[in-house]
């Protein structure tokens, strides 16, 4: 399909707005401006069948079972969505409550941040939330800034993070990008023994960054005894938020002695993953934590009143612009209005019996490496099946062929041909049924008939992609020819 | 429950197949003394409840003043076909594109995103988006360190506050000297820029419109720059680069925006999305998401995610950032916008702006004691110094429903009384009277 510029013709008339009285050059001197942009020219139609086409080769939600491992591709409810789009919330500037005397014009605003904030407390058993960071990683990142402004202000001299090694790439990733050494850890039996802990954890080690259920979908059974041993060299325990929709009303993070958390509101509290964000990242703390948090920080007065204070000595500073995507956060304070405490431990509690479900009906046909009870994922192997030559990409490749969008493949690492499946709690039992028997018949081709799975898929807008021909031309902007 | 399709049958039929006796059972391995203290969320509602509720919730926040306020953020007008295309589930309810195959709206969408923002800025190559333009600052800064391998950022005064200091909070541990010119009068410092660049520096870091509205020409400023084997960081206002000089012909190494100005409502500070574009030498030290184009087994032109060599989840430690999700969405709203507009339609919405502040700066200027405080040629907004405190106008103004600007005094010690007015397209002449007339009867 030609791309807007291929499309483009030129003086075609679009969404103009009225034409100007003057020329830019009676404002700016020439040697100030530019030649034309290079926008394409189109009218409203084409640029609305264009994007409707386009959308019609994605597959999302909506329209497919998507069980993207550690992703959470749960339904999004749709009034959330007019909830963000109501002018009240939409077209208010950011800078409005850091006026004099304007406080008053964005209350409602204010009073969603605050209530926004209790309730993730209540949530994860945290001292304190902050709702600035705008992703997943940006709470990382956020969380380990907040560590090392814990150690800087205790005079504590600490250089190592540790990350087990089944841990999201985003978590050593973060680490080292706020300055730290990372220092694996090695799981056994799919989780964190203290003995493998202790062979790592020293006085050099600032935090440990840990998921729970960890990306294999399994609880860490020694959580205790690990929280005890990081605690005991004065290290901070972060809580990777990227599984949580497995654990609500069920295990409350603040409770067990995690000391900074993140929470990915777009898989765990049905805001939508928008093609790739936006999401929300907000962060929890506990109470020795707290000062540190990002400014500014929604308080209120003794009249009910809100305001912002930025009068946070110890805080890291500034890590957004304002308050976060409120757009989003928005989203996830209307999810959990609507759930409340009962609803969000009923969604997890469905995700967990399917992902259970699933594991079950599926462990005769592929091989299931921690085949016990699991969390709100579980991972899969196809190496029984590679042996014919059908690798992961090929069974996630198949599966594109009957309609549902593929696991996450190749991830956790330590996982050969991985499937990290991930049901969430939305799908009904048909669709998690034929997906079941889709993922049988795979197998069962794998067998008979391997190359047919190796030329899958054949029913997309286009078939296996070169992507090594993409990363050798580097064609990534339309005038690269 | 709302969401959760299993029927209770269904829930023992599911069990049976697991060997469970109860959802229950599924938890066991949480141990008791780890269960929750306390859950004292509230109780579910109503979609119709829920709504009733957060729009009251809205009603509190005042929607109908009229507004000077930019300060790096713009109330342009969005075409209603915006929210139309960008709500279609298939692209909102759709994630990272890691499947290519089912994911080519999203990538060739990406891909053209990539090629508009490429021309705008005129540079060679833009990633996907990152979180907004203050995280963009925080990444080329490191691109720059670490091509370079030198520690030292030069950052113009005159660049936006709001983004120098979430820099300040991000390097803090990280080894990074920042040296801060002052500017001049609103104008960016660009002799004592050019005298601080040593052989030390990684980086000088710009803006153009300037914090105060002042437009600029860095070529010389930058050639002296990379004479010294340092790099070039641009920071923009996009809609303005529609006219103004790119920061690809400036010679800049690296240009950022913020996008919210093109298709994103202001939505209290977010989600907006950060763009970064850069040269051809610096591709592979850029963070985030690239789609590439290839080829199908068949020959048939398709979209992948490319570099990913860069990336966390195949680098880890070693990845030039830490970014997973972006702000894809809005990238996707900026695209459209963007198709929606034109090249004419753009460049009426940045002339008309520039027009309207140009009439504003005429009419405010007009009142006895007000003066222009930006001394230069200027786009959609200025600065003006008042007769008094601009942090009480503001407050008076607001009680008439207008307000007036942002008061530079916040982040510029001594300022107290210069005004930061910003006009769009949306600004009518009218409106400008008003606040030409209300702001004579208070001063």
């Amino acid at each position: 399909m030609k791309t807007v510029f291929e499309k483009s013709v030129p003086g075609r008339e679009g969404c103009w707005p009225e034409e100007p009285k003057s020329k830019i050059e009676d404002f700016i001197p020439a040697d100030l401006l530019r030649e034309e942009a290079g926008m394409p020219s189109l009218s409203e139609l084409d640029v609305v069948r264009h994007f409707t086409r386009l959308s019609q080769k994605n597959f999302g939600v909506d329209s497919n079972f998507y069980p993207l491992g550690s992703c959470t591709m749960k339904y999004n409810p749709k009034f959330t969505e007019q909830v963000a789009a109501m002018p009240g919330f939409a077209k208010l500037h950011p800078v409005i409550p850091q006026l004099k005397g304007a406080g008053h014009h964005c209350q409602g605003a204010l009073e969603v941040i605050h209530e926004t904030e209790s309730m993730l407390c209540e949530l994860t058993g945290m001292a304190a939330f902050t709702m600035h960071p705008m992703a997943g990683a940006h709470g990382e990142l956020t969380g380990v800034m907040l560590m090392a402004a814990y150690h800087r202000d205790k005079g504590n001299k600490k250089t190592k993070i540790v990350c087990p090694d089944s841990a999201h790439g985003t978590n050593p990733a973060s680490a080292a990008v706020a300055g730290y050494d990372v220092v694996s850890v090695e799981s056994k039996d799919g989780i964190i023994t203290p003995e493998a802990l202790a062979e790592v954890l020293d006085d050099d080690v600032a935090g440990v960054m840990m998921t729970c259920p960890n990306t294999l979908g399994l609880f860490e059974t020694h959580l205790q005894e690990l929280v005890e041993m990081i605690h005991e060299k004065d290290a901070l325990l972060y809580y990777d938020g990227a599984n949580m929709n497995a654990i609500m009303g069920k295990l409350r993070v603040g409770d067990a002695g995690f000391d900074i958390v993140h929470l990915n509101l777009h898989k765990t509290l049905g805001t939508p993953h928008g093609g790739g964000g936006p999401g929300s990242g907000p962060v929890g703390v506990s109470e020795r934590v707290k000062p540190f948090l990002p400014i500014s920080r929604v308080e209120k007065f003794e009249d009910g009143q809100y305001y912002l204070s930025y009068d946070e000595p110890k805080s890291i500073g500034y890590v957004a612009p304002f308050y976060g995507n409120f757009g989003v956060y928005l989203k996830a304070y209307a999810y959990m209005l609507r759930l409340g405490g009962e609803g969000l431990t009923r969604a997890t509690e469905g995700a967990v019996l399917s992902a259970n479900y699933m594991r079950k009906r599926l462990e005769n046909h592929y091989e299931i490496p921690y085949n016990r009870i699991c969390m709100h994922e579980f991972v899969a192997s196809a190496v029984e099946q590679a042996k014919n030559g059908v690798r992961a990409l090929d069974v996630a490749k198949a599966l594109l062929d009957k309609g549902h969008h593929a696991p996450t493949i190749y991830f956790p690492l330590i996982v050969k041909e991985c499937l990290m499946i991930e049901p969430t709690e939305t799908e009904n039992k048909e669709t998690i049924d034929r997906f079941i028997d889709d993922l049988i018949e795979i197998a069962e081709m794998a067998e008979k008939n391997p190359e047919a799975l190796q030329a899958a898929p054949l029913t997309t807008s286009v078939k296996r992609l070169d992507e090594t021909k993409a990363a050798r031309s580097m064609v990534i902007t339309d005038d690269i020819k | 429950m709302p969401y959760v399709p299993h029927s209770p049958e269904e829930i023992r039929e599911m069990l049976d197949v697991i060997g469970a006796n109860s959802v229950e059972d599924l938890f066991a391995e949480i141990p008791a003394e780890l269960r929750p203290k306390s859950f004292d969320l509230p109780k579910g509602k109503s979609e119709m409840a829920v709504l009733e509720m957060l729009g009251k919730m809205a009603a509190k926040n005042t929607t109908d003043l009229t507004s000077f306020l930019g300060a790096g953020f713009y109330d342009h007008f969005i075409p209603t076909a915006v929210d139309a295309l960008s709500s279609r589930s298939e692209f909102y309810t759709a994630y990272t594109p890691y499947q290519p195959e089912s994911s080519q709206g999203t990538l060739q969408a990406i891909f053209e995103y990539q090629t508009a923002m490429a021309r705008l800025m005129g540079m060679d190559y833009a990633n996907a988006s990152v979180y907004d333009c203050g995280s963009a600052l925080y990444e080329a800064t490191l691109m720059a360190v670490r091509k370079t391998r030198r520690k030292k950022i030069i950052v113009s005064e005159a660049l936006n506050p709001i983004y120098r200091v979430m820099l300040d909070s991000y390097t803090t541990n990280l080894n990074i000297e920042l040296v801060t010119v002052p500017h001049n009068h609103g104008l960016t410092n660009v002799k004592s820029i050019t005298a601080a660049v040593d052989k030390d520096t990684a980086a000088v870091i710009v803006q153009n419109p300037n914090f105060f509205g002042s437009v600029n020409d860095f070529t010389e400023m930058f050639e002296k720059v990379h004479e010294h084997k340092a790099l070039a960081i641009m920071s923009t206002y996009p809609v303005m680069q529609a006219v103004l000089k790119t920061p690809g012909q400036m010679g800049a190494d690296i240009a950022i925006a913020d996008g919210q100005s093109i298709g994103q409502p202001l939505s209290f500070g977010g989600p907006y999305l950060g763009i970064m574009t850069c040269t051809k030498a610096l591709v592979r030290q850029m963070p985030g998401r690239i789609a590439g184009r290839t080829e199908d087994e068949d020959g048939k032109t398709g979209y992948v995610l490319t570099i990913q060599a860069r990336e966390q989840h195949i680098r880890r430690q070693k990845a030039t950032s830490n970014i997973c999700s972006n702000q894809a969405l809005c990238a996707l709203r900026t695209l459209i916008h963007l198709c929606l507009l034109g090249e004419e339609g753009l460049r009426r919405t940045a002339t008309l702006s520039v027009e309207r502040a140009h009439y504003a700066a005429e009419r405010l200027t007009a009142i006895d004691g007000v003066e222009m405080f930006t001394k230069s040629p200027f786009g959609n907004e200025f600065a003006v110094t008042l007769p008094v405190n601009a942090f009480e106008v503001i407050d008076k103004l607001t009680e008439r429903g207008i307000i007036p600007g942002f008061p530079v005094g916040r982040y510029y010690e001594g300022m107290e009384n210069v005004l930061l007015v910003a006009c769009t397209e949306k600004t009518t002449e009218e409106q400008i009277g008003i606040f030409a007339e209300i702001l004579r009867g208070t001063i």
